[in-house]
């Protein structure tokens, strides 16, 4: 199982507590994790990539294994510990503001 | 027992606020979406029960709630807006090309008869309905490819379509308001469209009479005489006759002519209001009073409402969707603004109070008057 940590604001919306928890088909990605929560939890869609690019919101990031991957290609493999659920991806709305 | 229910956008959520109709004593529910810029939360005049909020933020992107009870509970619906085809470009504010983007909806129009069916004015500017209660979404491109589309400029807010204004007898026929492009008409359902502009005069403009350029704020209309509109314009306060064929300035004796909303009075098409701001650049009352200016003659003649608004040291807004108007017997105004207080009227304007002090800064306000 992959464990995903959404922040506060999506939480929220798709009325989870805590971490998530996926099954993910074949390789583990940015896009394969994203579709599964997309399809498990079809209120973020749009919220963490734009739906029309697919591309991830600008000011969205992907953390893992105190790793920002933001800027991997959305199709590369993320972390074994990742894949093993041996760690989070954590979905962080980026520090802004004052 | 009827009722009033306000709804209301802020920075940080949306909040219902209810009474009776003596409208004295006010139940406040909310924050709803807390913590998400709440543009505008609009009503269906076809079932008060149907309600949509455009909900957004920098970080997650757009959504669109609907509530089926009022505004009670909200469940996400539709929030993919695609601009028809290849967007292209229009102007940016240095007057090279941008292309189109999509960046928030701004207001949300329902329909007058079918609670399923919706408009929304978007930036970039660009007009889109529904008609499956907000699940899926249509560019209405008409609008976006007329000729006049690629010179169109942002204002300071964006390049956005803030007014929509449905002629209620005419299902065919509707107004939208872009800044900084001006008022457009359609006549075919929003096929086609026309800027209607003529009379306008824009300062800070090339061409201080353009057809298409002009920075509308806000244009209203009495349902009992749609070809009659109302105009706050970025400076002066307009008036068409003729179903925007023609404007003409109404400021008279306002102490200052730029503002941001303008209403009608539910009972009385003549009766009038705005809410003069200093100028462009000072966005708060002159002279520190915040005053709601009360117009009966149509325009012209102007008189100042200030029992019960602050008049010293006050440095707030109302931004263009912030106002509003019910339709009881002795007409209810609403507004609300940057410093989070909503005030209500239930004279007309003669009397106001705040109905909450510290809310977020206000967005948008809208009623129902419900039965």
């Amino acid at each position: 199982m992959i464990r995903v940590v959404l922040p506060a604001h999506l939480r929220t919306l798709a009325h989870v507590d805590g971490e998530v928890k996926l099954e993910v088909e074949g390789q583990v990605t940015q896009r394969s994790v994203v579709d599964a929560l997309e399809a498990r939890y079809p209120m973020l869609l749009g919220t963490i990539r734009d739906p029309a690019t697919q591309q991830r919101r600008a000011m969205v990031r992907f953390f893992a294994c105190e790793e920002d991957l933001s800027h991997e290609q959305p199709d590369a493999a993320l972390p074994d510990a990742v894949a093993k659920g041996d760690a989070p991806l954590l979905v962080v709305g980026a520090m802004a503001g004052g | 027992m009827s009722g009033v229910r306000v709804l209301v956008g802020t920075r940080k959520g949306a909040f219902v606020l209810t009474s009776d109709a003596k409208r004295e004593r006010w139940d406040i529910a909310g924050p709803h979406f807390s913590g998400w810029e709440i543009y505008h939360v609009a009503g269906s005049p076809a079932d008060p029960n149907r309600v949509y909020a455009s909900q957004s933020t920098g970080w997650f992107g757009q959504l669109i709630q609907r509530s089926n009870d009022g505004g009670t509970t909200w469940e996400p619906v539709g929030n993919q807006f695609e601009y028809d085809g290849v967007p292209g470009t229009h102007q940016w504010y240095d007057g090279t090309p941008h292309p189109w983007e999509f960046a928030r909806v701004w207001h949300l129009e329902p329909s007058l008869t079918d609670p399923d069916t919706v408009y929304a004015g978007v930036e970039d500017a660009a007009l889109f309905r529904s008609t499956d209660g907000a699940q899926t979404w249509q560019e209405l491109s008409g609008l976006r490819r007329h000729d006049s589309g690629s010179s169109w400029q942002p204002g300071a807010g964006g390049m956005c379509l803030h007014t929509i204004v449905l002629d209620p007898r005419d299902p065919g026929r509707m107004f939208i308001a872009i800044s900084a492009a001006g008022v457009f008409r359609t006549d075919d359902a929003g096929k086609t469209w026309r800027p209607t502009n003529r009379g306008l005069q824009s300062g800070g403009i090339p061409d201080s009479d353009a057809e298409v350029g002009h920075c509308v704020h806000r244009i209203a209309m009495h349902p009992s005489r749609p070809d009659v509109l109302f105009m706050q314009k970025h400076w002066d306060v307009m008036r068409s006759d003729d179903a925007g064929e023609s404007w003409h300035e109404v400021s008279g004796n306002l102490p200052s002519d730029f503002g941001f909303p303008i209403e009608v009075h539910p009972h009385e098409p003549d009766t009038i209001y705005v809410v003069p701001i200093k100028s462009d650049s000072e966005h708060y009352p002159p002279d520190g009073k915040l005053r709601v200016y009360r117009s009966r003659t149509g325009g012209n003649e102007w008189e100042a409402l200030t029992e019960g608004l602050p008049q010293r040291d006050c440095y707030v807004n109302v931004l263009r969707d912030a106002m509003a108007v019910d339709s009881l017997d002795s007409c209810g105004v609403y507004f609300g603004t940057t410093g989070g207080q909503v005030y209500a009227s239930p004279d007309a304007g003669d009397n106001w109070t705040p109905i909450v002090r510290d809310l977020p800064a206000v967005l948008s306000v809208q009623v129902q008057t419900l039965p």
